[in-house]
């Protein structure tokens, strides 16, 4: 820090500190605060909690004891399986965002930097509108009576319907529609940032355009993949728009099952909080699997 | 000069005076049942500000006023079983009949109510069922038997969608097993079970505010539905009939209920009265296509409304209304829920 700076800032630094502290005291550490609390207490029936501590909620997500509560108790795979459901379909999604995004934000990066705004601002168009418009629109385009399907028959390329909605594969649409962006946009930051004429040398080199790929351009912009990754993941993990207008809310997402909690007729209150704690554990995860492998990447 | 300036202040003070309602008045009501213009009405007759904000489940009105918004709203529109539940919680406030000028002009039948005996905290709103629409384009068989949707035919497998709440759904199976509802026998829970597993497989979506548009749009060619819904998705173009099955369907009763700690109470009452005044009731009745609890509304009803075979149930079929289960039975109940959407 230079000399004058140095002297303005000095003495003044919790007081700037302050409203950093402030936000993330007051919309992050509390709430999160909170929910772990109401996930160690005991549940009152339809909603609410009795103020005494009780691990009811985490066994009952662990532990399978039957439909009556009286048999052994067995591992269980029931919320284990809605996560996992949810963590594989966030998976793929965040896989077809990064096949599509990083040729997307490619192509916008390569292009003169006047067009490059145009490109970016329609990327960014369709954000303008709510996502549960843009789930709904979703749906009604590919809905067995919508005009994707209308189109195809008409044109004689399918006799039957599709059969699109209500399926695995009309989540992935929506999920991936949605989050696209979050992919693009960080991805293209990377390589707008990525001198070409290290290209022109690896390729002076005799390295392959593969080769060039791997070892050159991958590197650079590999903490934009990665942004990329978990900015799609992450909100994908908790969607429940997308598997329930697109997939018929036939089976539990966890954010679906977490909503279940407190707006259902279950009114679980505290199994909701501890559903909520697992999955911020898992995303915590990732999150510290990140920042392992950029801090590595700056070791080197 | 003096003169219009004094004039354009008068004119000034009145803007004011229109733009300022003298009171407020805060509902929370069912989505999609209520007309804009009776709201509208209500606003311009007593001069009070009027808000709503909606709900999609019984269950969702109860949890939204435990996590902290009672106190903010006035009124609130839950179905039978949840006005007892609500009561229970110690959510209601109470009024005396001579409070409301109209409280005459409730139906005989709909006074005393195993829900709330005497209406000491509730007005009865409109009443309908719980049941389910075929669209006859694509099955023409009988639809006399809940089994249309938990054991259906060829043409209807993979086109049912039900609705999204365990209360409704598990009722209705429960209903075609022939199960008293709120039942913690063993063997007829696993009957109830294995039911609803099977019959997922032919299902092919969960969805209640989506219920009359998957209809009318024809992703499902059957679906569980209420009565002024599957009414509604007719007169939108759906070529549905409505079931009345022999296994029985669900009846309902929404009523206006007074919230404890209401911020307008005054403004509530008078709401609630304005609501008993047969022409408002069946304005609510010709918009939402159920039934009012009130008397003398026959002659303010659009005819295919009053004759609409869903408000018009047959003489056989016998209708029951949901109970609410004590707590360690419903926790059976919510493991089936959940062990069906696993």
């Amino acid at each position: 820090m230079g000399g004058g700076s140095s002297r303005i800032y000095r003495g003044n630094g919790v007081k700037l500190m302050l409203p950093s502290w402030l936000i993330i005291g007051s919309f992050l550490l509390l709430p999160v605060m909170m929910m772990a609390v109401y996930s160690f207490l005991t549940k009152e029936f339809r909603g609410g909690v009795i103020w005494e501590f009780s691990l009811a909620a985490y066994d009952q997500f662990f532990f399978d004891r039957g439909l009556f509560g009286d048999e052994p108790p067995k591992l269980e795979w029931t919320y284990i399986g809605i996560f996992w459901r949810s963590i594989w379909q966030a998976g793929l999604a965040t896989i077809a965002c990064l096949l599509i995004g990083f040729p997307t934000a490619w192509f916008i990066a390569t292009r003169d930097p006047k067009s490059r705004s145009i490109w970016l601002f329609l990327v960014t168009i369709p954000y303008w509108v709510n996502l549960l418009i843009r789930t709904v629109s979703m749906k009604f385009l590919i809905r067995d009576t919508g005009p994707l399907n209308e189109f195809l028959m008409a044109s004689g390329i399918i006799s039957e319907p599709l059969g699109l909605i209500n399926t695995n594969f009309a989540v992935q649409l929506g999920l991936f529609y949605s989050y696209l962006p979050f992919m693009v946009l960080p991805i293209y930051a990377a390589v707008e940032r990525y001198d070409f004429a290290l290209s022109e040398a690896a390729a002076d080199l005799y390295a392959g355009t593969w080769t060039i790929l791997r070892l050159v351009i991958l590197p650079v912009v590999k903490p934009g993949i990665i942004a990329g990754c978990i900015l799609v993941f992450v909100p994908s993990l908790g969607a429940f728009l997308a598997p329930d207008l697109l997939g018929g809310a036939k089976t539990f997402m966890i954010g679906s099952l977490i909503e279940e909690q407190f707006k259902g007729s279950a009114g679980n209150w505290p199994f909701g909080a501890a559903a909520s704690m697992i999955l911020l554990t898992i995303v915590m995860c990732v999150l510290l699997v990140y920042a392992r492998s950029q801090n590595k990447g700056e070791a080197r | 000069m003096k003169k219009l300036l004094a004039s354009t202040a008068v004119a000034l003070l009145s803007l004011t005076a229109a733009a300022q309602a003298e009171g407020k008045l805060s509902i929370y009501h069912w989505f999609e049942y209520i007309p804009q213009t009776l709201l509208d009405k209500f606003a311009a007759e007593y001069d009070v500000e009027v808000t709503m904000d909606t709900f999609d489940s019984n269950e969702a009105l109860l949890a939204s006023l435990k996590a902290g918004k009672l106190g903010s709203y006035d009124v609130a529109v839950p179905g039978d079983y949840m006005v007892k539940i609500m009561n229970g919680e110690g959510m209601l406030d109470t009024f005396e009949p001579s409070e409301l000028s109209n409280f005459g002009n409730i139906e005989k039948q709909w006074v005393d109510v195993a829900f709330d005996s005497g209406r000491k905290s509730s007005i009865p709103y409109q009443w309908g069922s719980t049941s389910y629409s075929v669209n006859r384009d694509v099955y023409t068989g009988p639809i006399d038997s809940l089994s249309v949707i938990f054991d259906p035919p060829a043409e209807l497998k993979g086109k049912i969608n039900v609705l999204d709440t365990a209360g409704e759904t598990l009722t209705l199976a429960s209903l075609y097993l022939g199960i008293p509802q709120c039942s913690a026998d063993r063997e007829q829970l696993k009957e109830l079970n294995a039911l609803v597993q099977k019959a997922k497989a032919d299902w092919a979506s969960f969805g209640s505010d989506v219920a009359k548009d998957v209809l009318v749009s024809g992703d499902a060619a059957a679906g569980m539905i209420w009565s002024g819904f599957s009414a509604k998705a007719r007169a939108e173009g759906a070529n549905i009939e409505y079931a009345f099955p022999k296994e029985g369907y669900i009846v309902w009763m929404d009523n206006v209920v007074l919230l404890k700690d209401a911020p307008n109470r005054d403004n509530a009452l008078k709401f609630m009265n304005f609501l008993l005044e047969p022409e408002n009731a069946a304005a609510v009745t010709n918009y939402a296509q159920y039934t009012a609890g009130v008397t003398g509304t026959a002659e303010f009803l659009d005819p295919e409304v009053a004759n609409s075979p869903e408000s018009n149930p047959p003489a056989g079929p016998k209708g029951a209304f949901v109970e609410a289960c004590s707590e360690d039975v419903q926790v059976l109940y919510d493991a089936i829920w959940t062990n069906l959407k696993k």
